[in-house]
C-alpha cells in the first residue's frame, strides 16, 4: 500500500475535499508513490472574525508540484502562508482545522515557526533580494543556522541548483539589487534552497517576470522537484497545467449577510485530470476561460 | 491605407496631423504652478542668506582676528577679551548627554514599531509621543527645574550640565523617537517577510535587515533633532544656566565641569546680544553665532557623510 493510504487511515478528514469527486480514489492510489508531506483537514483562515478561506482540504505529496490556482481573492496565497506560519506575522490571522506536516500538527504549541520555515522555504510574487551582495544573499539562511564552514561550496552549490550559477560567479560580490528581474527571483529561489529545505513555497512566482524568465523558473521548478517538494500559487492556468502534477482549484463565495468573500478549495485533483475532465463545474468554467 | 496621400479640403493628413499635434498653448497652469514654487524657494534663501550676511558683518569685526581668543576666552566683563570656553564646554556636555539618549530614542521606535501589539494603548502612546514632540521647550525646562534641579539636585548638583544635558535630551527624545518610528516603518515590507522566510527570528530580521535599511533615515532625523536641541536657550534659562562669568575655571573635558554652574552658546548670544551696540559684545554675539552656525553644520554634514555611507550600502 502507499503511504497515501496509510496517511488516510489515520487521518480519516483527509479525504473528505478530494472526494468531491467520485472517481478520486481509484486514481489516487494508482499514480501516488509519493509520501505524503502535507495533509490538511478542514482548514480555515480567520483575520480576526473574518473567515478569509475555509474548509481546505489537501494531501501535499513528496517531489511534486502542486500547484494553487483560482481567481484573485480565492485565498490561495493566505493557504499558502499556512504552510510555512507565515501567517504567524500577521497580528489577527488565526487558523483552525488541521495541518501536519510529516504527521505532525505545524500548528501544535510547542512547534517553533522559526524552525519551520528553515525547513519550509518561500520565495515570493515580487523578487525580494535583500540589500546585500549576491554572496551574502545566498549565505543569509545558513549564517543565521549558524553554519560557518564551507560557505563559499554551499553559496555555489545553491546558486548553480537555481541556475544562476554561471551568470553570477564573476560578480558574488557585487550588489544583487544589480540583477534583473529573472535572476534576481532565481537568487531568492537559491537563497531559499541555501537554507536546505524540504519543501519550497512560491507564492506567484513568475507573476513580475518577463516570459523568458518565466520559462526557466519553470524548467527549474521541474528540475529541482526531485530533491524538493514545492508547492506554487499561479494566476497563470498554463504555467499550472505546465509544471504541476497535482493541482489545487479555489474560488470565493459571497457571503449574502455580510458582503464578504470567502475562500473555498473547488477541487483537488492530478493537474491532468482537473485540465481535461474536472469534476466540478466551477472548476471547468475557469479551465476553460469562461469563468476568471 | 497610404493615409498621408489623401487630401481632405485640400490639405493632406499630415497637415492636419501637425495642426492638431502643434496646437494648444502650453501648459499655463503648470507653467505658473512651477513659477510659485521658485518664487517661494527663492524667499526662503532669501531670507537665509541675508540673515547670513547679516550676523557675518557683525561678527566679521571679531572673527578672522579674535577667533582663537574667543575660542578659548573666559566670561570677562571686557568685550575685547571675552570667550565662549565655557559656553563652547557647556554646549558639547549638553551635546553629549543628547546623543547619549539617541539609543533609548531609537530603542523606543524599534519596540512600538517592531514589538508592541496594536492595540489602543500603543495607540495612545504614540499618539502621546507625537504631542510630546510639539510641547513647547520651556515647559522642558520646567520639568528640568522641578524634577532635575531641586527634585533629583543631589544627583545632579543642581543646575549643571548634567541636569540641563537630561533636560535637552528629554526634550529630543520624542522627535527622535518619531524619526526613527518612520523610517523603520518605511522598511519594505517585502525584505522582512524575504527574512522570516528564510527562517530568521523577529530579533535577527530587526538586527540583519530593518536597523540597516532604516539607518540612513534615523542618522537624519536624529542630528536633525540635535542640530536644534544645541540651539535652544530658554529651557537652559530655566534649569539654570548663567550669564555671568563663571568662577571656577575647569578644563573642557574635565567631567569635573558637569557638576559646576555651566553656561551654553544660545546663553552667550541671548545674553551679549542683550548689551549695548556699541559695547563690543554685539560683535561677539554675532560671532558666537557663527561658530554655533558652524557646528551645526559639522553635525549636519557628518550626519550626510553617514547617511550616504549607509545608502551606498544597501544599494
Amino acid at each position: 500500500m502507499t503511504d497515501t493510504s496509510k496517511a488516510t487511515e489515520t487521518q480519516p478528514d483527509v479525504d473528505r475535499g478530494i472526494s468531491l469527486v467520485p472517481e478520486i480514489g481509484a486514481h489516487h492510489d494508482a499514480s501516488s508513490a509519493h509520501p505524503v508531506v502535507f495533509d490538511a483537514a478542514d482548514l480555515s483562515v480567520y483575520y480576526g472574525s473574518f473567515r478569509a478561506v475555509r474548509n481546505v482540504d489537501m494531501a501535499v505529496h513528496q517531489h511534486e508540484v502542486t500547484a494553487f490556482i483560482g481567481p484573485s481573492g480565492c485565498g490561495k496565497s493566505t493557504v499558502l502562508r499556512c504552510f510555512n506560519r507565515m501567517n504567524d506575522l500577521i497580528e489577527i490571522a488565526r487558523v483552525e482545522g488541521s495541518l501536519t506536516y510529516h504527521g505532525l500538527d505545524l500548528y501544535d504549541r510547542d512547534v517553533n515557526p522559526v524552525e519551520v520555515r528553515r525547513r519550509i522555504g518561500m520565495v515570493f510574487q515580487k523578487p525580494n533580494p535583500f540589500p546585500k551582495s549576491i554572496y551574502d544573499n545566498v549565505a543569509y539562511g545558513p549564517r543565521l543556522a549558524g553554519i560557518k564552514t564551507d560557505m563559499d561550496d554551499l553559496v555555489e552549490r545553491s546558486l548553480r541548483s537555481a541556475a544562476l550559477w554561471d551568470e553570477v560567479k564573476d560578480r558574488l560580490k557585487s550588489s544583487a539589487m544589480g540583477l534583473s528581474g529573472g535572476q534576481q527571483q532565481r537568487l531568492c529561489i537559491a537563497r531559499a534552497i541555501a537554507c536546505g529545505p524540504e519543501v519550497i513555497l512560491m507564492d506567484e512566482p513568475c507573476s513580475a517576470l518577463d516570459p523568458i524568465a518565466t520559462g526557466r523558473i519553470e524548467d527549474l521548478m521541474t528540475e529541482l522537484k526531485s530533491q524538493y517538494t514545492i508547492i506554487i500559487v499561479t494566476h497563470n492556468m498554463q504555467q499550472a497545467a505546465r509544471v504541476s502534477d497535482r493541482c489545487a482549484f479555489f474560488t470565493t463565495e459571497v457571503n449574502e449577510t455580510s458582503d464578504t468573500r470567502t475562500g473555498l478549495l473547488v477541487e483537488y485533483d492530478r493537474t491532468d485530470k482537473i485540465f481535461s475532465n474536472p469534476g466540478d463545474d466551477r472548476t471547468e468554467n475557469y479551465v476553460t476561460g469562461r469563468f476568471g | 491605407m497610404a493615409l498621408t496621400t489623401i487630401a481632405v479640403g485640400g490639405r493632406t493628413a499630415a497637415d492636419r496631423v501637425r495642426e492638431e499635434l502643434t496646437a494648444g498653448g502650453g501648459d499655463a497652469a503648470g507653467k505658473a504652478f512651477q513659477a510659485a514654487l521658485i518664487t517661494c524657494l527663492g524667499i526662503a534663501l532669501a531670507i537665509i542668506v541675508f540673515l547670513l550676511y547679516d550676523v557675518w558683518g557683525d561678527a566679521s569685526e571679531v572673527l578672522p582676528s579674535r577667533l582663537s581668543g574667543l575660542l578659548s576666552g573666559q566670561y570677562t566683563a571686557s568685550a575685547g577679551t571675552a570667550g565662549i570656553f565655557n559656553a563652547l564646554r557647556g554646549t558639547f556636555s549638553i551635546g553629549a548627554f543628547t546623543v547619549l539618549s539617541f539609543p533609548i530614542g531609537i530603542a523606543a521606535a524599534v519596540y512600538l514599531e517592531e514589538y508592541a501589539p496594536p492595540t489602543r494603548f500603543t495607540r495612545l502612546i504614540n499618539v502621546n509621543i507625537r504631542n510630546l514632540a510639539g510641547v513647547p521647550s520651556v515647559v522642558y525646562g520646567i520639568f528640568g527645574l522641578s524634577i532635575l534641579v531641586e527634585r533629583f539636585g543631589s544627583f545632579t548638583g543642581g543646575a549643571t550640565p548634567i541636569a540641563a544635558g537630561i533636560t535637552i535630551a528629554i526634550l529630543v527624545l520624542p522627535i527622535v523617537i518619531i524619526t526613527s518610528a518612520e523610517a523603520i516603518r518605511a522598511v519594505p515590507r517585502t525584505l522582512r517577510e524575504g527574512a522570516f522566510g528564510l527562517g530568521a527570528t523577529r530579533w535577527e530580521v530587526i538586527r540583519t535587515q530593518v536597523l540597516p535599511y532604516a539607518t540612513p533615515g534615523v542618522l537624519t532625523g536624529t542630528v536633525l533633532a540635535l542640530a536644534r536641541a544645541l540651539g535652544e536657550a530658554a529651557p537652559l534659562l530655566l534649569v539654570g544656566a548663567i550669564g555671568e562669568r563663571l568662577s571656577d575655571r575647569v578644563g573642557f573635558f574635565d567631567p569635573e565641569g558637569l557638576r559646576k554652574p555651566f553656561t551654553a552658546l544660545p546663553i552667550a548670544i541671548t545674553d551679549w546680544a542683550k548689551r549695548p551696540l556699541n559695547s563690543g559684545f554685539f560683535q561677539n554675539s554675532a560671532a558666537a553665532i557663527v561658530v554655533l552656525l558652524a557646528i551645526v553644520l559639522v553635525a549636519n554634514s557628518a550626519a550626510i557623510v553617514l547617511r550616504n555611507r549607509f545608502e551606498k550600502k544597501r544599494g
